[in-house]
């Protein structure tokens, strides 16, 4: 069992193509996976029945030559995706019976190009989190380091646990501050979040609509560049995609970066930032160096206010996406006399902690006599960050940060709300921008845990964010399998 | 941005969670009363920016909006769309009484 698991994904469509494998036996083994790391807590909900049922339509396609890019194989997504006739709860109590009747457009586009369901994955509830452990259901347990159980990262933290635990071959995540890449780089994968507007938000749980974004959990820079190939495409039903063809990604993973300019800014090596980290970031320049690039000193000054205004205009956000849960129309209801008091305890009982502070948060900030003084602040010290980027690509090609200030922390240790906060420093600035960032896997700090390190391109530009990756990556040679992966 | 010490109290928590709907215990109030301070005391920090002349920036998009024709493009779905509800009667939402 473990060679076919062994196979990344890129490889394994090579092995289906040329049938030295099927897709039954392929999603038969990560099953196998899922119920040999069932103690992770990364899934939800597994869907056996499905995933053999589509396994073998894949395997008809295989061996009639009409196979699609990714036939037969087996995915992991996470529980933002709405599926239809799947359970979809966001991780939240309030949406723990919801059974959408439509399927999300990035999960539709999977299924289209011949991917296989075996389940969804846990995450932070309504993806409001930076451990996964907001999930109503329990957190995840990051497969590094298992018997000390780490936090996966968040919000898809079932998906980066899923991917480093091989039960599954990738996963799809959503990113509004950093979701898809700080979990990455704590589970030791590749996490990318494209441009804002290259995937459809279309079924997907909305939580801070002007910030999410849909993106690919892999084990390689190629496998992220396959699936956001299917993932990625313009949708009407989306008014804020990108009308824009993508180029094919993979026509793009040997093209090298001499002469390229990388930007290293200085606002990212601050205090508190791990020394290991800071080491494989230092040897990530020179690996770009050794390759050709020309590394650029550059600032992004408005850097430090990036996290504060993100916790204004996601709150914001979230309190008003997050109005449509009020026992009406889906999800469960809290039963009383009047109607008031029906929205109160449904809400009150549905949502956890960390959604009601945001909740709450979004709705002070938007309530009347404060919204100059925080949302709209907010708003145009975004406007900064966006012209900080916008003047350093007048210079640069790529900006190369750490994913994270610190490695994977122990479950439990964090309570604080701020602290949490903290871990997106790095991601949160691209989002708030719009750009693509990926994050990938460089070494282990001296516990033994994966460090992330992040790249961050213009607007649209995916091919070169990919092209860059792939050096880093080729130079990392990070080949390292978690202790709790499945064997 | 007002003082950051203590921006908001229980009362003022109390409306916040009222205009959103949201029932909050009682022995639950003062902690989320300090988180809050915690979190908007926080984000406060803005206030060193000079944003005057700044547009505020709502969408990353840059592309206008597009229009559709209003058409319905869907339709008869009735039972897809009652079929989450907690309760339904003769194709519609069922709420509690709100006229006496």
């Amino acid at each position: 069992m473990s060679e076919i698991l062994d196979l990344n994904l890129v490889e394994a469509t090579e092995a289906l193509k040329h049938k030295k494998i099927s897709s039954l036996e392929l999603t038969k083994a990560y099953l196998k996976s899922i119920s040999d790391t069932l103690s992770l807590g990364a899934y939800l909900e597994i869907v056996e029945d499905k995933a053999i049922s589509m396994a073998k339509e894949s395997d008809k396609k295989l061996m009639n030559g009409t196979a699609r890019p990714l036939e037969g194989i087996p995915l992991g997504i996470k529980d933002m995706f709405c599926t239809k006739d799947i359970k979809t709860t966001a991780s939240s109590k309030i949406l723990e019976n919801f059974i959408p009747t439509y399927e999300s457009t990035v999960t539709q586009n999977l299924w289209n190009d011949g991917a296989v369901i075996l389940g969804k994955l846990s995450c932070d509830e309504f993806a409001m989190g930076s451990s996964n452990e907001t999930a109503a259901k329990g957190n995840v347990i990051n497969p590094w380091l298992k018997n000390k159980k780490m936090s996966p990262g968040g919000s898809s933290g079932g998906s980066a646990a899923a991917v480093a635990a091989r039960s599954a071959l990738a996963a799809t995540g959503t990113d509004t501050g950093g979701s898809i890449r700080q979990p990455a780089a704590f589970c030791g994968i590749t996490g990318l979040k494209p441009t804002y507007g290259r995937c459809s938000r279309w079924g997907i749980v909305a939580f801070s609509s002007s910030l999410d974004q849909a993106g690919p959990l892999t084990r390689t820079v190629s496998d992220a560049a396959l699936m956001l190939n299917s993932m990625a495409g313009y949708d009407q039903k989306d008014s804020t995609s990108a009308n824009l063809k993508m180029p094919d990604l993979m026509d793009y993973l040997d093209k090298g970066i001499k002469e390229k300019k990388i930007g290293i800014p200085k606002e990212y090596t601050q205090d508190g930032i791990s020394e290991d980290i800071v080491k494989f970031y230092e040897k990530s320049i020179d690996w770009l160096k050794d390759e050709g690039a020309e590394i650029i000193s550059v600032s992004l000054p408005h850097t430090k206010y990036a996290l504060p205004a993100y916790y204004i205009i996601a709150p914001a956000e979230a309190s008003s996406n997050l109005a449509r849960y009020d026992g009406v129309r889906y999800g469960i209801r809290q039963e009383a006399s009047s109607l008031d008091e029906m929205y109160e305890l449904t809400r009150g009982n549905g949502f956890g902690d960390e959604v009601k502070r945001r909740i709450m948060i979004g709705t002070y900030v938007l309530s009347s006599g404060y919204y100059d003084a925080y949302y709209l602040k907010a708003q145009k010290v975004r406007r900064l960050i966006k012209e900080d980027f916008e003047n350093v690509y007048k210079k640069v090609d790529y900006i190369l940060t750490p994913s994270t200030p610190t490695t994977s922390f122990e479950l439990g240790k964090k309570q604080d709300p701020l602290t949490m906060y903290l871990n997106d420093i790095f991601t949160v600035p691209a989002s708030l921008a719009g750009l693509p960032g990926i994050s990938l896997p460089v070494g282990l700090d001296n516990s033994g845990l994966p460090i992330g390190i992040q790249l961050i391109a213009n607007s649209f530009d995916e091919p070169g964010l990919i092209s860059t990756a792939r050096v880093l990556e080729k130079n990392a040679g990070f080949n390292f399998i978690a202790d709790g992966a499945a064997k | 941005m007002p003082n950051k010490d203590k921006i908001v109290d229980v009362p003022t928590v109390n409306k916040i969670a009222r205009l959103c709907r949201l029932d909050i215990p009682e022995a639950n109030k003062e902690n989320l009363t300090n988180d809050l301070n915690n979190i908007l005391g926080f984000v406060a920090q803005l206030d060193e920016v000079n944003t005057s002349n700044v547009e505020p920036l709502a969408s990353v998009t840059g592309h206008k909006l597009p229009l559709r024709s209003d058409f319905v493009n869907d339709g008869n779905i009735e039972d897809l769309v009652l079929k989450n509800a907690p309760e339904n009667s003769s194709g519609f939402f069922v709420v509690p009484k709100v006229i006496e």
